[in-house]
């Protein structure tokens, strides 16, 4: 139908997760054009000892910012890139982000191995394909992909891909990876629903 | 001494109307329509804004975004520089009165067809 050209355009989600400071907002920078998302998030009880209320009993909601950024495939197609919000006491965001994403990115640290845990666990439970990507800052040592997917625990066929968040070709070479993860991810899916004939 | 009246407060403390004024009060939309990646789009854009007019400067700004191209809520969000609950609530305002159309996104379970992830890599490569 040609009345209405929302019905042609495509919006695919992709999640960037990780812990804090590994380099969400230069990878999302690298590769899109970035800017900032806020939303407004009831107080949880969670976010209590945290947000102090001292003084204003009445607030009872906090906003949050989140890294966002757009890529323009073609006309009627495009990539928009989420950052998760790093502290843990925004855990209750991720299940609106995570709800029909295409996929997820991890970014990990070899020196904080243990802050992708988390993000690493979630996608598994929830389904999300996802690739884990390392962001090999200066200075620290250099893993090879194999040990990475060894410490992280991660299921058999999870890519692991060697990455700098400040570089453009890095960055795209981590999300064409996971594209093809996904789409090997969504055809393993089907054959295993198709009926058997 | 030029600076005549000092002011407690600088731009620091940031817009001086509290956001949910925007709404009148609602902090939850009418409708459930609007998904994070909901797209949303408008046939035309709002006529002059000045007097007469029904809507608010906000609901004018996301309605002249969204006649400019479709985009997903969370980036008329984003465009607009409004938290996405005040987006949400707007954007009911202006589905209500028909002014806009909202395409759900397409569930996970059907998502997405091999052809348009083909597509997004060779857009990716093609960067």
């Amino acid at each position: 139908m040609d009345s209405a050209r929302s019905d042609s355009f495509m919006a695919l989600k992709i999640l960037v997760a990780g812990g804090f400071g590994v380099g969400k907002t230069t990878l999302v920078g690298s590769v899109s054009e970035i800017r900032p998302l806020s939303t407004e998030e009831r107080l949880t009880e969670a976010g209590r000892p945290v947000d102090s209320l001292d003084g204003i009993q009445h607030k009872t909601t906090t906003t949050v910012a989140m890294d966002f950024g757009r890529i323009t495939i073609h006309h009627d197609l495009a990539l928009y890139l989420f950052g998760t919000p790093g502290q843990d006491r925004f855990w209750f965001l991720w299940d609106e982000l995570a709800q029909g994403a295409l996929g997820a990115v991890v970014l990990a640290d070899t020196r904080r191995l243990a802050d992708s845990f988390a993000a690493v666990d979630y996608f598994e439970h929830r389904g999300v394909p996802f690739v884990v990507a390392v962001n090999c800052f200066e200075g620290a040592r250099s893993h090879r992909a194999e040990d990475v997917a060894g410490a992280l625990d991660l299921d058999p066929g999870t890519p692991v891909v060697l990455c700098d968040a400040r570089e453009r070709e890095s960055c795209k070479e981590v999300l064409i990876r996971l594209v093809e993860h996904a789409a090997s991810s969504y055809e393993a899916r089907l054959d295993a629903n198709a009926p058997s004939s | 001494m030029t600076d005549s009246t000092p002011h407690w407060y600088d731009d620091e403390a940031g817009p001086m109307v509290r956001l949910y004024a925007m709404t009148a009060g609602r902090a939850r939309p009418s409708s459930e329509a609007f998904d994070l990646m909901a797209v949303v789009h408008a046939d035309s854009g709002p006529g002059p804004l000045g007097e007469g007019s029904a809507l608010s400067p906000e609901q004018y700004a996301i309605l002249t975004l969204c006649a400019d191209r479709p985009r997903p809520v969370a980036e008329v969000a984003s465009d607009s520089g409004l938290p996405l609950g005040v987006v949400r609530v707007l954007l009911s305002d202006l589905l209500a009165e028909g002014l806009i159309h909202v395409n759900r996104p397409v569930p996970p379970a059907q998502l997405p067809d091999a052809h348009i992830l083909r597509e997004v890599i060779d857009g990716l490569r093609a960067l």
